[in-house]
């Protein structure tokens, strides 16, 4: 009855051989990660198996890694299986000149807006969205905030002294 | 105006579509947040959401803070009920420290928890009265919100956005006013709540106004990534203190109230049946607090060295804990490394953390799974069809917060 | 039959509660002042807010309408929401640049004579928020008349900043909204 994180691990090398890989349970949570063009093919597996019946998505972000080259931007999804209450990680990575991912709104209508925000912030682009735009943030902005070479403040506010507010 | 051609629906008498802009400054809409509806007379085909009026970019902020630093921004998140952002932060932190927190903090952290449930289904539950046009309602538990309140202002010191305890337990230990005061909530508050249920529940026009209105199945809620009292209503029993318990909630004996077809009237009964289980717990809560004899009882906080502050007394006169004093309060202390994930069940259903720390001073990144957030989404589904009042209705029942929604 | 009334004064025998009227020549049947400080004292005791409520300043409006800290005894018992019916715009909350044009245009469709109370560090000065998609302070856009600092204020303090609104309301002169130092004000916001 219980799912344990073995037996997850165990099968989802034996559908994706050595494509699955970066297996650690962080806090006891099970994490691995698999290629970007598998990630659809990875959240059906988890979606339809009669044993693992990962069926809620919790959440889906990014992460950007600035000096990883070829893998900065991290797509990150927690899953949940309700029934047998467990819950993994499942990360894709992608290169940040070319951040295309699959999208996951067929299979989760809750990725649709979690999808518009990380396009948001990070600039992943994810095919085959049906509504890619700007959710957050004001629809000119040109420039991807939550990447680590922005900055947070305002440039161009006059009344607040960077010297006196410590920066 | 419509440049997308909206097919009417059979049997329509207009000729187009009236786009109709439900604004972001509306009294219907609590909170910003804007639909641009498409009308067909008076049915809604089709609903457009825009969000982002209240983005405050939390999560950048967050990268630049220490952790003790971070819990004013998750006061701000959802405002109605604050402490249980606090609380579920400070869960957050203790979980990537391994801190063990010793139990009476944890009930106390349930019975502050519990309050700030009640307060915000109070919130929701009289405005969707006010929405449905009985103001008598929100002006009588309002009152009993200001209880809630004092009760916070004797524990942290301040009403509406908290930032009650720190990582570890709490500042302060709770005084005996906080408990008197606490006392006097649950005395009077059960027969409030009562009146409360008798103005609504069977009451004939707003039975009439809201059941039936905004339903929602069960697999499109799972799959819209509801959590929470919507979710409850449309019939699956999934709660975060049931499922992954924290802070001590498995020691108390709770029900988790479900509904059936997920529409408003059921949202509404089912918070009004989480409020009458919240007092359930906070009785509870209260009684093996009070259990707590001689030494026990002034334990408020788990030793933390890194991030709790020391006494006093201990800083004017002892080494170590003026050096610790020192290096917290200029946020030199690092953390360890490490990614965690904790949930806790907010008002609004699953308020999740996700923390990704270097080692650094401030995590690396921070991202909050916020429930309100997610299931806004779903409106556009649940609305096709009905009226336009009943659209007001339903924003309002499904507990929107702008400063969750946005963040 | 009235019961005899007590007032919380000890030893001052010539005070005056309630500062009843304007100053002016009273006789019999008739009273005799300058017409704004009439006009004032009527515009002050009536004033109709419009709550802008975006985030946490606005449950704490919330709770000063409700019957604990009650508004509505110094005349503000119709709280509407449309700006051509209301004389007093109250911005509660953040401001973020996505909803700057939005108060913009609230704030140009009120009738003259209108006042804005910006409520909340947030609304002062972007408050906590110093990040790129806050207003620092909606005085970048509309006029402010008065602040309520606070994050978010206590309710008191939100019926403080109402008494400062009502005081200017009623010793404004009726010739302010049509004089030039108005006019510049308005042109160095962009309005006209």
């Amino acid at each position: 009855m219980s799912l344990s994180n073995d037996t997850i691990k165990q099968r989802l090398i034996e559908k994706f051989g050595d494509q699955v890989g970066h297996f650690e349970e962080p806090y006891g949570m099970l994490t691995f990660e698999a290629p970007k063009d598998l990630n659809l093919k990875v959240l059906q597996f988890l979606y339809d198996d009669e044993e693992l019946a990962f069926r809620f998505l919790t959440d889906l972000q990014a992460v950007h890694y600035p000096d990883n080259k070829g893998r900065e931007l991290a797509v990150v999804y927690h899953l949940h299986n309700l029934v047998a209450n467990v819950r993994i990680r499942f990360k894709v990575f992608t290169d940040i000149n070319q951040p295309d991912v699959y999208s996951a709104t067929a299979l989760f209508a809750a990725a649709n807006w979690m999808e518009r925000e990380t396009y948001d912030f990070y600039g992943v682009n994810f095919v085959g969205h049906p509504n890619l735009k700007r959710i957050l943030n004001v629809d000119e902005m040109d420039y991807f905030p939550m990447r680590k070479e922005f900055p947070l403040e305002e440039q161009t506010r006059v009344d607040k002294d960077d010297e006196m507010f410590g920066r | 105006m419509s440049d997308h051609h909206i097919k009417l629906p059979e049997g329509s008498i207009e000729k187009q579509t009236t786009t109709l802009n439900l604004g972001p400054t509306h009294p219907a809409t609590h909170g910003v947040f804007q639909n641009i509806l498409e009308l067909d007379g008076e049915r809604i085909i089709s609903a457009e959401q825009t969000v982002g009026y209240i983005h405050r970019a939390f999560e950048k902020i967050a990268e630049r803070r220490p952790l003790y630093q971070i819990t004013p921004l998750t006061d701000r998140l959802n405002y109605c009920s604050a402490p249980i952002n606090n609380m579920g932060w400070h869960l957050t932190c203790e979980k990537l420290l391994g801190v063990k927190t010793p139990k009476r903090v944890d009930y106390l952290r349930v019975i502050v928890m519990e309050l700030a449930r009640i307060a915000d289904h109070l919130i929701c539950n009289s405005i969707v009265g006010v929405d449905t046009g009985a103001f008598t309602g929100f002006l009588y538990v309002m009152q009993y919100r200001e209880l809630i309140y004092e009760i916070y202002e004797e524990v942290c010191g301040s009403r509406l956005t908290t930032n009650i305890g720190r990582i570890g337990g709490f500042e302060r230990n709770f005084t005996n006013t906080a408990f008197e005061k606490l006392e006097k909530f649950l005395k009077e508050y059960p027969k409030v709540l009562k009146e409360f249920e008798n103005l609504f529940n069977r009451n004939r026009i707003f039975m009439e106004r809201t059941i039936g209105v905004g339903p929602i199945a069960a697999d499109r809620a799972l799959n819209y990534g509801f959590t929470g009292p919507n979710l409850r209503a449309a019939g699956v029993d999934y709660d975060v203190r049931v499922h992954s318990p924290y802070s001590s909630y498995e020691d108390f004996d709770f029900d988790i109230p479900v509904g059936s077809t997920g529409d408003c009237y059921d949202r509404f009964l089912v918070r009004n049946q989480e409020m009458w289980q919240s007092l359930r717990i906070i009785e509870q809560a209260y009684e093996k607090v009070k259990s707590f004899k001689g030494k026990e009882a002034e334990v408020f906080h788990a030793d933390v060295p890194e991030y709790y502050l020391p006494e006093k007394k201990d800083v004017y006169t002892k080494m170590e804990a003026l050096i610790w004093h020192f290096k917290i309060i200029m946020g030199e202390i690092d953390m360890p490394a490490g990614e965690v994930y904790q949930a806790v069940e907010g008002a609004n259903g699953e308020l999740g953390f996700y923390l990704i720390s270097d080692g650094g001073r401030t995590p690396y990144r921070l991202h909050f799974r916020r429930p309100c957030f997610i299931y806004y989404q779903a409106y556009e589904e649940i609305t096709r069809g009905s009226m336009l009042s009943d659209a007001i209705i339903t924003l309002s029942s499904l507990n929107l917060i702008a400063g969750e929604m946005d963040a | 039959m009235a019961r005899p009334v007590q007032y919380n004064i000890y030893g001052q025998t010539d005070v005056k509660l309630v500062k009843e009227g304007p100053e002016g020549y009273m006789g019999e049947g008739f009273f005799g002042t300058s017409l704004d400080k009439v006009v004032g004292l009527a515009r002050k005791n009536s004033i109709w807010p419009l709550p802008f409520a975006t985030s946490c300043c606005g449950i704490e409006f919330m709770a000063t309408m409700a019957s604990h800290y009650d508004l509505a005894r110094f005349g503000s018992e119709r709280v509407g929401f449309s700006p051509r019916q209301c004389d007093l715009l109250m911005v509660m909350g953040t401001i973020a640049k996505k909803m700057a044009p939005v108060v913009k245009q609230v704030y140009l469709q009120m009738a003259e004579p209108r006042w804005v109370l910006a409520m909340g560090a947030c609304a002062s000065s972007g408050g906590i928020f110093d990040t790129y998609s806050v207003l620092q302070g909606i005085d970048q856009i509309i006029p402010v008349d008065v602040y309520i600092p606070g994050c978010p204020p206590r309710p008191e303090a939100v019926i403080d900043g109402i008494l400062k609104v009502q005081d200017l309301v009623g010793k404004e002169s009726l010739r302010r909204r049509n004089s030039d130092k108005y006019k510049q004000l308005m042109e160095s916001y962009g309005i006209q």
